[in-house]
């Protein structure tokens, strides 16, 4: 019964998406006020009928009814609770279903963060959306149903990949979505500016929080992916350039120069076709990643091909938005005015900068992932471009664009002084250079790529401390008071610049001088690594609620002292009789001593074990977590609070602007 | 900056950026592309001996051997027509089984022995690697019309 009640609910969310998306836009090319009205109410409601389609479907995994067939195909009896809960999007069926739910979620959120916004902008807004939710709903119900039954029922079910079994992918998904999804608003404003042909400064400031916040999820549902690799994969790594990855890193490159086109945008009125037009490609990666994702594409391109109900759907509608946003910003854009000028030195310029580098590295990942199949496809072999591929290009691009990181925020819109910016910033290139030449002599041995990861990470440490110090000497009283009287916006954006130089640092350290080694250990015998001796005393059977584990033991010392006792498992769920390994990992700030259990050799307990030494990995989940933070407090600057108690505020600037 | 100016600043830029990356891809891409060859290919003497390649098909049931070190196996991988040793360092994946699929990165020796550096286990009981998957269709289909 309750399979059949989210089904239905899921048909009465379609039709409330199909409201949605025609009466307001109706209204609003037409003007008629009575239509437009009906966004708000269309959009909550279409929220809430897909909330309880997928509160029905977890309730069906929470009660392990096997008589639908995604539960009897992706949970088990035994399986946890949590993973249970979580397993309700750990399916295609499933995962669309979060999809669509979080752009509910948005929808909600712009109907009623939208009341400061003309009437026919909100209506337009919501119309898009709504129009989105269209696609994905016709989608599930006609390709993907979610609630489909099995007759017979299923006596169990098949379990749930036991890689997902982690808390890492408890929230890793709905994170991603948050940030993919997120930057659907982004894109319905873009398409309600060129429907409306209002492409003022006004709709800038209006999108600007939103896609902060946006990139700010997509960033963090990245971090918690790349943790989640690291620890449940198994070997170390904490990026593989896969194309699951770079299906969300794409978004991520793409919404990073949106945040930065839309602060030009905004302040100067300059940008404006450009940020427009990237608005609709950060959105089309977010539909072209989900698209690779969720297709089965990556798999197999043949596997895809024999589907062809979902893969057609998905490819046609992936062609209607793409082709029909570029459609119609191809017609309206010429309309529109550029912004004042700048000199080529400006922030304006150093922004442009850092969009056309973004924009250059995007098409080489793109490249990258979209060229095997594109072989493929073709009939042409089987090729792999691997993570050499991605380094070897990437790595050159991003380092100008870090190295101007450091200057756009003290160069002055319009018209900054190259002379005055060198007189600023001598002593903090001396400092950066000396701690890139210096620092890797005190690791083992120098290392050039992880000297010039020292210096950029030094540099834009630097060059953050200086736009306070250049904030702080102006304005009275003491120093904690002017801290906090700085504006949301620039902590924001000098907290997401820390965050990168953090980051940054710990990848020039981890990917240079991090140690492994595969040692066959006996019981009572001890290994060496990077100055740890790790005894291993052996291995005890161990009962998991879903799985059996051979649970290791070792005692990890530096110097005679003790560090830690580790339990790395090797497991055998019971559903599916597959191995799992899980890492045991000892971390601190400056390093993680990690070790997995292999395969166990003989009688007497001897194993195969594998040790790392991660130096600074930790730095990486660190700086993620300090481009979050900068996020979200740059996306709850006062001024878009003002703007929202305050209509005039966009109309003063639209005026400017113009 | 006059809009002239700034127009032909803006080309010079975007182009020298496009020059750069293309330059860096061009480069990266002629010597990191990795190709992949099935059992019968190798056979055939098609795979490269100077690169590294990816083999890919099943683990042949009672290949798997254990060197005295502990940490070197051999096994061998037949796409059902034809098949080859590979020699392999270090701790296997989790899903690597006996008659289940494997693809493996590395080089060919003189010997005839692929010494593989990478044995990739990104895939789940159930589902074959594409590459395994398709290296055992094509042989069976060349069995098939060898038969015909």
């Amino acid at each position: 019964m309750i399979p059949e009640l989210g089904h239905f609910a899921l048909i009465i969310a379609l039709l409330l998406a199909l409201t949605q998306a025609i009466l307001p836009l109706v209204g609003a090319q037409r003007g008629n006020l009575t239509l437009m009205a009906v966004a708000r109410p269309a959009a909550q409601g279409q929220f809430l009928f897909t909330a309880i389609a997928f509160a029905c479907l977890a309730y069906s995994f929470l009660t392990n009814d096997f008589s639908v067939e995604n539960v009897a195909r992706n949970s088990f009896s035994q399986l946890p609770e949590v993973y249970r809960l979580t397993a309700t999007w750990g399916s295609h069926e499933g995962s669309l279903l979060l999809w669509v739910l979080t752009l509910g979620f948005w929808s909600t959120a712009v109907s009623v963060f939208s009341r400061h916004l003309p009437e026919d902008m909100a209506a337009r807004v919501i119309g898009v959306m709504g129009l989105i939710s269209v696609g994905f709903l016709a989608f599930l119900l006609t390709t993907s149903n979610p609630f489909e039954r099995l007759l017979p029922a299923a006596m169990d079910g098949n379990d749930m990949n036991p890689l997902l079994q982690d808390w890492g992918m408890i929230i890793h998904p709905p994170m991603l979505y948050m940030g993919y999804v997120g930057f659907a608003v982004a894109f319905a404003f873009a398409i309600a500016a060129l429907l409306s042909g209002k492409m003022d400064v006004a709709w800038a400031r209006w999108s600007r929080p939103w896609t902060t916040v946006a990139w700010a999820f997509l960033t963090f549902g990245i971090m918690l992916g790349s943790w989640w690799a690291y620890r449940e994969l198994g070997w170390g790594g904490w990026w593989f350039w896969d194309p699951t990855e770079n299906a969300s890193f794409m978004p991520w490159i793409a919404g990073t120069a949106l945040i930065h086109s839309l602060a030009v945008t905004e302040k100067r009125g300059a940008f404006k076709a450009w940020t427009v037009l990237l608005a609709l490609v950060v959105f089309s990666l977010s539909l072209l990643g989900t698209f690779l994702v969720r297709s089965g594409v990556l798999s197999s391109v043949h596997a895809f091909a024999t589907d062809p109900a979902r893969g057609a759907f998905i490819l046609g509608f992936l062609a209607v938005v793409i082709g029909g946003s570029l459609a119609l910003y191809a017609w309206r854009a010429p309309k529109m005015v550029t912004g004042s000028g700048f000199t080529w030195f400006s922030r304006e310029s150093l922004l442009l900068a850092n969009n056309v580098i973004l924009m250059a590295a995007l098409g080489s990942v793109l490249l990258g992932t979209l060229y095997p199949l594109f072989i493929d496809a073709m009939g042409l072999g089987k090729i792999s471009v691997g993570p050499p591929y991605f380094n070897a290009v990437f790595v050159p691009l991003m380092a100008p664009a870090l190295f101007l990181m450091g200057i756009g925020p003290l160069a002055r819109w319009k018209d900054a002084s190259l002379p005055d910016v060198v007189t600023r910033m001598k002593w903090a290139l001396g400092v950066a250079l000396a701690t890139g030449l210096l620092l890797p002599l005190t690791l083992d041995g120098f290392n050039p790529w992880a000297s010039l990861g020292f210096f950029l990470a030094a540099w834009i440490t630097l060059a953050v401390l200086a736009a306070f110090i250049d904030r702080l000497k102006h304005g009275q009283g003491g120093l904690l008071q002017k801290l906090a009287g700085l504006p949301r916006g620039f902590w924001g954006m000098q907290l997401a610049h820390l965050g990168m130089a953090i980051g940054v640092a710990g990848i020039a350290v981890v990917a240079n001088y991090s140690t492994e080694r595969d040692v066959r250990m006996e019981v009572g015998s001890y290994a060496e690594l990077a100055g740890y001796t790790f005894t291993f005393r052996g291995t005890t059977e161990h009962d998991g609620p879903n799985y059996r584990a051979a649970r290791g033991t070792l005692e990890v010392s530096q110097n005679g002292k003790p560090v830690a006792t580790l339990h790395p498992e090797k497991r055998i769920y019971n559903a599916s009789g597959s191995g799992m390994t899980e890492a045991a990992v000892h971390p601190n700030i400056f390093r993680d001593v990690y070790v997995a259990l292999g395969e166990q050799l003989d009688d007497q307990g001897a194993w195969t074990v594998r040790l790392f030494h991660k130096p600074f990995i930790n730095w990486l989940w660190f700086g993620a977590l300090f481009m979050v933070v900068g996020g979200f407090m740059a996306a709850s600057d006062k001024r878009y609070r003002i703007a929202l108690r305050r209509s005039e505020v966009p109309k003063h600037l639209a005026a400017q602007g113009a | 900056m006059k809009p002239r100016h700034r127009k032909l600043a803006l080309i010079v830029l975007v182009l020298a950026v496009l020059g750069v990356a293309v330059a860096l891809v061009l480069n990266a891409f002629n010597s990191n592309l990795v190709f992949f060859f099935s059992p019968t290919q190798v056979a055939n003497g098609e795979a490269p001996t100077s690169r590294a390649f990816r083999i890919g098909g099943l683990v042949e049931e009672g290949s798997t051997r254990r060197e005295a070190d502990g940490l070197t196996t051999r096994f061998v991988v037949t796409d059902t027509a034809k098949s080859m040793p590979v020699t392999y360092t270090g701790i296997l994946p989790d899903l690597f089984k006996e008659g289940k699929g494997v693809v493996a990165e590395g080089r060919l020796g003189p010997d005839g022995l692929f010494a593989a550096t990478q044995v990739l286990a990104k895939h789940d009981e159930n589902y074959m690697p594409p590459e395994a998957a398709s290296a055992i269709e094509q042989a069976q289909k060349a069995q098939l019309t060898v038969v015909e």
